[in-house]
Parts: structure tokens; sequence; C-alpha cells
């Protein structure tokens, strides 16, 4: 009796649960299909498998659409920002929690701050001053930006990394004479390599998906990033689902590739908060 | 993360740890400190906090265009909060942010929390389902608008297509299109993005929980409901607290997601319309004063989450129990 009421109540929980599954990845699939369809059995029939396979969609969303300048620049952006900000994070966070100094504990609070700043309210200022310094509708304006928003998340996640590991290596490398900068190259780069992955995977998708930013300092069509160059295509295409759906899995694909080679660092970085 | 399988208290040694080999290697020199630390205090100094602190400049002033004009005080504040039309779209908007924020917590927080509880006790597919769950994740917020707006168009969407078929031809309706659904489906399209969030980090926390807590519940005869809710639920109250905050700081963001499944004036009769949506249109499509008014706008806005989430924080942190 028992074992037949916990057979049933198995069989509910994992119904739940696939059916979920489907509510998650039905959406997907229905975009993804549908980029495979034309536009006329689209409009006849919304949800439907495809006739025959045509790569038509993807070859004019590709071409027609300009949705390959778009994703370069996206590209260019993404990867620019993703590794300054690492860059300047590992730094600084190594310093932070590695060497006692005056004000040490000022500076790693006014980091930490900017991680409740909605820093999209700057806007404006950053609007005015970039007109000022030429950096306007340029794409290293947005390298910088993206960079500098991501320091506070890069810096506590690799903080916390660092907090928990052991310091004999370095003392035994300094007790060889080693200096503080070779320290840092040799020893202390190649150990926080997890933490380094978490923070490149969480700063590439938040600013591979940024639409704000572009939408107000891009002006020029070949400048913009994906996301910013969709809503001209949305406006361009708006009956032309089925090149609108192609158009929508190109933008996913490089963040399906993320997604598809570092789960572990994903999940990781998400629970981040918790170990404080 | 190394840090989160590490006890507290070797955490704790570690910390000190460090501190210590700081200590006997001597004072680091600033001309090192400065290398490793100048980097990203200019960067993040220059490009997030000068404009925000130029924005409680600007505000203080009134503005022609991009000329500034006399000084104001708090001028802007007041008619930011007085003049029509800012002094209702303001309280709509706010008054949407916080419908936003309970619809949010009440259901995306709250099935990812039962997707997490399921998911734990069975760990058959595990990682698959939590992988599928949370695949949305890292989808732009402006591409799933554009997916959801395609896909609840009222003629040619698949939604309606699929109501249609299944004979509730009465549930067929323009979703996005009727103020009194345009909120609510907002709600449920940013919890389909963003479930997988609240999941994994209360996956983590259960995991973090001693079996033996909950089976002595059982031996002293508690029901598994009253088991979950007096044994575990208390003991989630740190990942409730992340999440809560995350969910705060997330909802005032909001602006790719309107944009795309409403436009720049938050759909039907503004019924998607969001602080940062109108903070935008302050700025960018607003009158001579602009730069006056959305400054001050901004500031207003900074205060309520930046202030309010340190509060949250405050208070969710004494409500914690540690095991």
């Amino acid at each position: 009796m028992t074992t037949r009421r916990r057979g049933v109540r198995v069989l509910v929980v994992h119904a739940l649960l696939w059916s979920y599954a489907a509510v998650a990845f039905g959406p997907l699939l229905l975009v993804a299909i549908g980029s495979f369809r034309t536009n006329a059995d689209i409009l006849r029939q919304p949800v439907g498998l495809p006739e025959s396979l045509t790569l038509d969609n993807y070859l004019r969303a590709w071409e027609t659409a300009s949705i390959s300048t778009y994703f370069a620049n996206s590209l260019l952006v993404t990867v620019g920002a993703v590794a300054l900000c690492v860059a300047v994070s590992a730094t600084a966070a190594y310093a932070l929690s590695r060497w006692r100094f005056r004000g040490r504990a000022l500076l790693a609070a006014f980091f930490l701050s900017g991680l409740m700043i909605p820093a999209k309210l700057g806007l404006l200022p950053v609007f005015y001053m970039y007109l000022s310094m030429g950096l306007i509708d340029t794409r290293p304006g947005l390298m910088l930006l993206y960079a500098a928003s991501g320091v506070p998340f890069s810096i506590f996640v690799i903080m916390g990394f660092m907090r928990g590991l052991p310091t004999g290596l370095e003392e035994a490398a300094r007790l060889d004479g080693a200096n503080e900068g070779r320290l840092f190259v040799s020893i202390a780069l190649p150990l926080m390599r997890p933490a380094l992955a978490v923070v490149t995977v969480f700063q590439f998708a938040p600013t591979w998906n940024d639409f704000f930013y572009p939408l107000v300092l891009l002006r020029s069509d070949a400048k913009y990033t994906v996301p910013v160059g969709l809503t001209r295509f949305f406006g361009e295409f708006a009956t032309d689902r089925a090149t609108l759906f192609a158009g929508l899995v190109i933008a996913l694909v490089p963040l399906a590739l993320v997604f598809a080679l570092a789960t572990k660092q994903i999940i990781a970085g998400l629970t981040a908060g918790m170990s404080r | 993360m190394t840090a989160g399988r590490l006890g507290p208290a070797r955490y704790r040694a570690g910390y000190r740890a460090g501190y210590r080999a700081g200590y006997r290697a001597g004072r680091t020199s600033p001309a090192w400190i400065a290398a490793f630390c100048l980097p990203a205090l200019v960067l993040y100094g220059v490009f997030v906090v000068v404009p925000l602190v130029t924005a409680l400049y600007y505000g203080l002033f009134r503005w022609e265009g991009i000329r500034r004009g006399e000084f104001a005080g708090l001028g802007n504040y007041l008619e930011v909060l007085t003049r029509y039309p800012l002094n209702q779209e303001i309280p709509a908007a706010l008054w949407h942010n916080v419908l936003f924020f309970a619809g949010t917590m009440a259901i995306q927080n709250t099935v990812g929390l039962g997707l997490a509880v399921l998911l734990y006790r069975n760990p058959r597919g595990k990682r698959f389902l939590q992988t599928i769950f949370s695949l949305p994740y890292l989808i732009s917020p402006l591409i799933v608008g554009y997916v959801w707006s395609l896909l609840l168009s009222p003629t040619f969407g698949p939604i309606n297509f699929l109501l249609r078929a299944a004979g509730l031809e009465s549930w067929a309706r323009p979703w996005l299109g009727a103020p009194d659904t345009a909120l609510p489906v907002l709600v449920l399209v940013n919890a389909w993005q963003w479930i997988g969030g609240p999941m994994l980090i209360f996956l983590a926390a259960l995991g973090g929980i001693p079996r033996e807590l909950e089976e002595a519940a059982a031996m002293d005869g508690a029901s598994p409901f009253r088991a979950f809710w007096s044994v575990r639920f208390p003991l989630l109250m740190p990942a409730v607290g992340v999440i809560t905050v995350l969910t705060f700081i997330g909802c005032f963001n909001l602006f790719d997601l309107v944009y795309a499944l409403g436009g720049s004036d938050g759909g039907p009769g503004g019924a998607m319309d969001v602080l940062g949506l109108l903070y935008y249109r302050t700025a960018f499509e607003g009158g001579t004063n602009a730069i006056g008014e959305s400054s001050a706008l901004a500031i207003m806005i900074f205060i309520l989450v930046f202030g309010a989430s340190a509060v949250l924080e405050r208070f969710l942190r004494r409500r914690e129990v540690t095991s």
C-alpha cells in the first residue's frame, strides 16, 4: 500500500516537473521551428511543422537585415568589455583580499556598494559626458561603460573566492624572492581561474543582451549591437514572422553556446551570494 | 564555488590567514597598491559613480535644453511631483512597480521554491530539468519580450491559436493589448525568464540543510508539510533574503522587457508603465527642462531602491536562523 502510494506520488511529481519543462522550453521550440517555415505557412497555421527544411529565412535575416553587422559589433563590444572588466577586477580583488593597507575596508565597501546601485540611472550624465569626450556613437564608449558596471559584481565574486584560498603558496614564493607582480601572475591568477570563469560567464550574458545603453548612446546603424539592431529589424520585418524567428535564433546562438559550455559556472555564480 | 563548500569556520580561518600573510610580508609598497587598485577604481569611479553624482548636481538646476539655468534647489523635485502629467505618471508607474514586485514574489519565487523542492526530492533527471528550467535566464529580456509578443499576438499568435483549437474560443484575447491583462502577462513572462534564479538558489540552500533534521521531525510524527514548514523553511531564510533583495533591485531595473512588450509608453493606456520607462521618457523624450526633471526623478528612484534594499536586507538578516 505504502509503496503504491509512493509510486503515485513520484508519478505526480514527475508530471509536474515535465509539464513545467514544456512551459519553459515550448516557446523556444516554437521559435526554432518557426525559423525553418515559410511566412505564409506560419500565418495560416501558427503552430505546426515545417513543410521542407529551408535556410532562406536565415540568409535573409543575416544579409538583408544586416544581422551579421550587429553580430560582429556585439561580439567586439562584449569580448572587449568582459576582458577589461575581469582584468581590472582581478587585480583589485587580489589587492583587497591579500594586502593590508589604510583605506582597504573603505575601498572594498565603495566597490561593493555598487551591487545595490541601479547604475542605469546615471545614463543621462553619461550621455552628456560622452558627448563632450567624443564617445557618443562609438563602440569603445560602450565597452568602457559595460566594463565599469561589471566591476562590483566581479570584485565581490573574486574576493569571496580568494578568502577561501590558503596563502601558503604565495608565502613560499615570497620567501623565494618573487615580487608582488610576479606573485600575482604566476601564483594567484592560476588559482583564481574558477572565479574568473564565473565572472566571465556572468558578465558576458548581460553585456551581450543589453539594450538600454546602445539605444541611447549609438546612432549609426553600422555600429548597432544585436539588441538595438533587433528593434530596427522588428520594425522593418514586422509582418515577416519567419525572418523574425530566424533573426531571434541567430541572436540566441552565442548565449546557448555559453550556457552549454558553462552550466557549472552559472550555477556557481547564482549561488555566490549565498556564501557570504 | 569553493568558498561555499568550505564550512564557515574554515572560511573565516582562511580570511584571517590572508590577513596574517599580509602582515608578515610587511607593508606592500603604495606603488603596488596603486597599480593593482587604481584601474578598477578609475573605471568604476568615472563611468558609474561620477554620473550618479552628476545626476544629483544636474537635478539642482533648471535647464533649457542643454544650457544650465539658475539654481533651483529642490524646485525640480517639487515640479516633478506636482506638475501634470508627471504628477500622475509617477504614482502610476511606482504602483505598477509595486504590483510587479508583489506578483513576482508570489508567482516566480513561490513556483521557483516549489520546483526546487520537487527537484531536490527526485534526483532523477535533475541536471537536465534544472538546465531546461533556467534556459530562458540567459536570453536578453528584449528578445524574450519580442518572442512573447509574437506568441501572444491576437490573430496569428500560437497561444490564441492553441486556445481556439482547444475549444476555449472565449479565452483567446489580445493579451498585451488590453489594460487589464497586460500587467499580469508582464509578470508571467518575466517569471518565465527568471525562474531559474530562485530555483537554483533554493536548490543550493536545500542541499546545505542536514537531512537528519527532517528525519528527526518525521520521527516525532510531523507530517511532511509540517516538517517542511517548521524545519526546512526557517533554514531557507537566508536564501529567501537574497532572492527578495535581488527581485526588488531587478524590479526597478525593469526596462527592456516592457519596452519590447509595450513600447516606450508602457502598453495600452500605460498599463505596464514602470519607473525605468518613465525615466527614459522624461530624459530623452521630455521638454526643455528634461535634464533637471529626469535627474530629480533618477535621484528619487535611486534613494528609494538603495534605501529600501538596505532596509530589506537588514530586516531579513535579523530573521535568519543558523543551522
